[in-house]
């Protein structure tokens, strides 16, 4: 009888686990929206973060939207050639990267970049008790730390997919006229004709939200760090994994507000 | 004054703090001792909030600590912490500047790095300090600049977290001397803990000692020797036979 219900123990206890989790997260990213609207309002550190998560993050970015603009192409026209449809590189490559692509390879790229850094560097500040400085010196830690990195998030991340966006279909240009001998010209026209408003709002839309998961979890995972380096590289770990998982999964059902309706 | 009245604190099955009554005058220097792990650290943070009690009540000139407004109530304070716990990120006259760069106490910039470097010099450093980074220094300047942070809006409170630890004897002795001439020059009240008895004896002018969740002894520093207290005789002679168990 134990074996059959250790298991479903286990199961039920990971479940719990896992929806306490999602309340405090919940509750930490109500109390940061709060938090947005309260003085003092720390614009030096908004600009600071402005700068780390949104300016350094461009090179990655552009190489990561460049290669797979120019992956996309050469496997849609190889894909397409099967039933003799290699016209539509530039449509497929222009609603693929603007809908889909951009919006969730800059996300996760600033999973593994943004959130990564801010959990390691607010991880490392609790366990030095540099947050129990901040509070001493009068300074709310969510106000200073948590506010400037979400709101940078909010604002550069859509930017970033934007630039992501153009730049993959710039790549796909390059390998569509460079060696699959694509007219400039017409290439460039279809690209464009074919994507509608809804296509760039949405992308810039998951943007936004994917840079409020990325930043947010950041935060909160390097708050709730336990002590030591292993508790700053549980932290960093974990902020990585929940967000890309949620930017996943929000993906998929922003993908369904706008698409599916 | 700070009245600590039947204080109590637990992490899970951990009971830390099991009832602790502690009374600091005005004015004064109280000098926590105790071994590792006995809720010292806990005892301090909890009359900051960076701890909360489970029970019992903690006053500051009779205004309840959980009940006071938070920024009125905490720019009293200043704290010196253990490893400094300066900002990796902001320049030494910024760390030291903090809250005369923010909030109600808020100066120019000028102003306020002009009193960064003014307490940076009372604590011994030179003005070419200023502009480095924290991680550019060492232990011991690290401690100084805490320190000159912790005094820098001239709090009427100051707290300092095992303020030797992990510095030479020298060393030690620097930090200790400054932390009495500023405690005494600015009329400060002072709660400092520690295990370093040559701190007690330098910045003490009374002494409580904290084992098993409780104050076991407090008392004039001057009375510390004779107390016959069997606990605070163990512990100030560093003997390992006594009712303090050596593994804990």
């Amino acid at each position: 009888m134990r074996a059959i219900t250790r298991p479903l123990a286990s199961l039920g206890a990971a479940t719990l686990n896992m929806l306490a989790a999602l309340g405090r997260i919940s509750i930490y990213a109500f109390s940061t929206f709060r938090h947005i609207f309260r003085r003092p309002f720390y614009l030096r550190e908004l600009g600071t973060a402005i700068l780390n998560v949104g300016w350094l993050s461009l090179p990655v970015v552009g190489l990561t939207a460049v290669f797979t603009g120019g992956a996309l192409a050469l496997q849609i026209y190889a894909g397409g050639a099967r039933f003799n449809a290699e016209a539509v590189v530039p449509q497929i490559v222009a609603i693929g990267m603007v809908r889909e692509l951009g919006p969730v390879l800059v996300g996760l790229m600033i999973a593994a970049r943004v959130t990564s850094s801010i959990a390691a560097e607010i991880a490392t500040m609790r366990v030095t008790e540099q947050i129990d400085a901040l509070v001493t010196l009068s300074t709310h830690p969510m106000q200073y730390l948590t506010v400037p990195r979400v709101l940078a998030g909010v604002i550069c991340i859509p930017i970033l997919v934007g630039v992501g966006d153009v730049i993959g279909i710039l790549g796909s240009y390059l390998v569509a006229t460079g060696t699959l001998e694509f007219n400039s010209t017409t290439y460039l026209a279809n690209t464009f004709d074919f994507l509608e408003l809804r296509d760039v709002f949405s992308s810039l839309a998951k943007g936004a939200v994917f840079g409020a998961i990325a930043t947010l979890m950041g935060c909160y995972y390097g708050m709730n760090s336990a002590r030591g380096a292993q508790g700053v590289g549980a932290a960093t770990k974990g902020s990585v994994e929940a967000a890309a998982i949620l930017i996943l999964a929000a993906n998929f059902m922003l993908t369904g507000v706008f698409f599916s309706l | 004054m700070i009245t600590l009245a039947n204080v109590k604190k637990s992490f899970g099955n951990n009971h830390v703090l099991q009832g602790v009554n502690l009374e600091i005058a005005r004015g004064t220097s109280m000098v926590i001792i105790g071994g590792s792990g006995t809720g010292k650290s806990v005892a301090l943070k909890s009359v900051l909030g960076l701890v909360t009690p489970d029970s019992g009540t903690i006053t500051v000139d009779g205004q309840d600590a959980a009940m006071a407004e938070r920024d009125a109530f905490l720019a009293r304070f200043g704290m010196l912490f253990q490893g400094g716990a300066l900002f990796d990120s902001l320049p030494v006259w910024q760390n030291v500047a903090f809250r005369l760069m923010r909030g109600a106490l808020k100066r120019p910039r000028e102003e306020a790095r002009e009193i960064a470097i003014e307490k940076l010099r009372r604590v011994g450093l030179k003005p070419d300090v200023a502009d480095r980074l924290p991680a550019e220094l060492s232990g011991g300047m690290q401690k100084r600049v805490g320190l000159a942070r912790a005094i820098a809006a001239e709090p009427e409170i100051i707290f300092f977290d095992e303020p030797t630890t992990g510095l030479d004897p020298i060393m030690s002795g620097v930090i200790n001397d400054l932390i009495r001439e500023i405690v005494v020059e600015m009329g400060a009240t002072a709660m400092t803990i520690t295990h370093d008895m040559t701190s007690v004896r330098a910045i003490a002018d009374n002494v409580a000692m904290l084992h098993d969740g409780v104050i076991q002894w407090s008392g004039p520093v001057a009375d510390m020797d004779h107390a016959g207290e069997p606990y605070l005789e163990q512990f100030i002679h560093g003997r390992a036979d006594g009712p303090i168990e050596a593994v804990r």
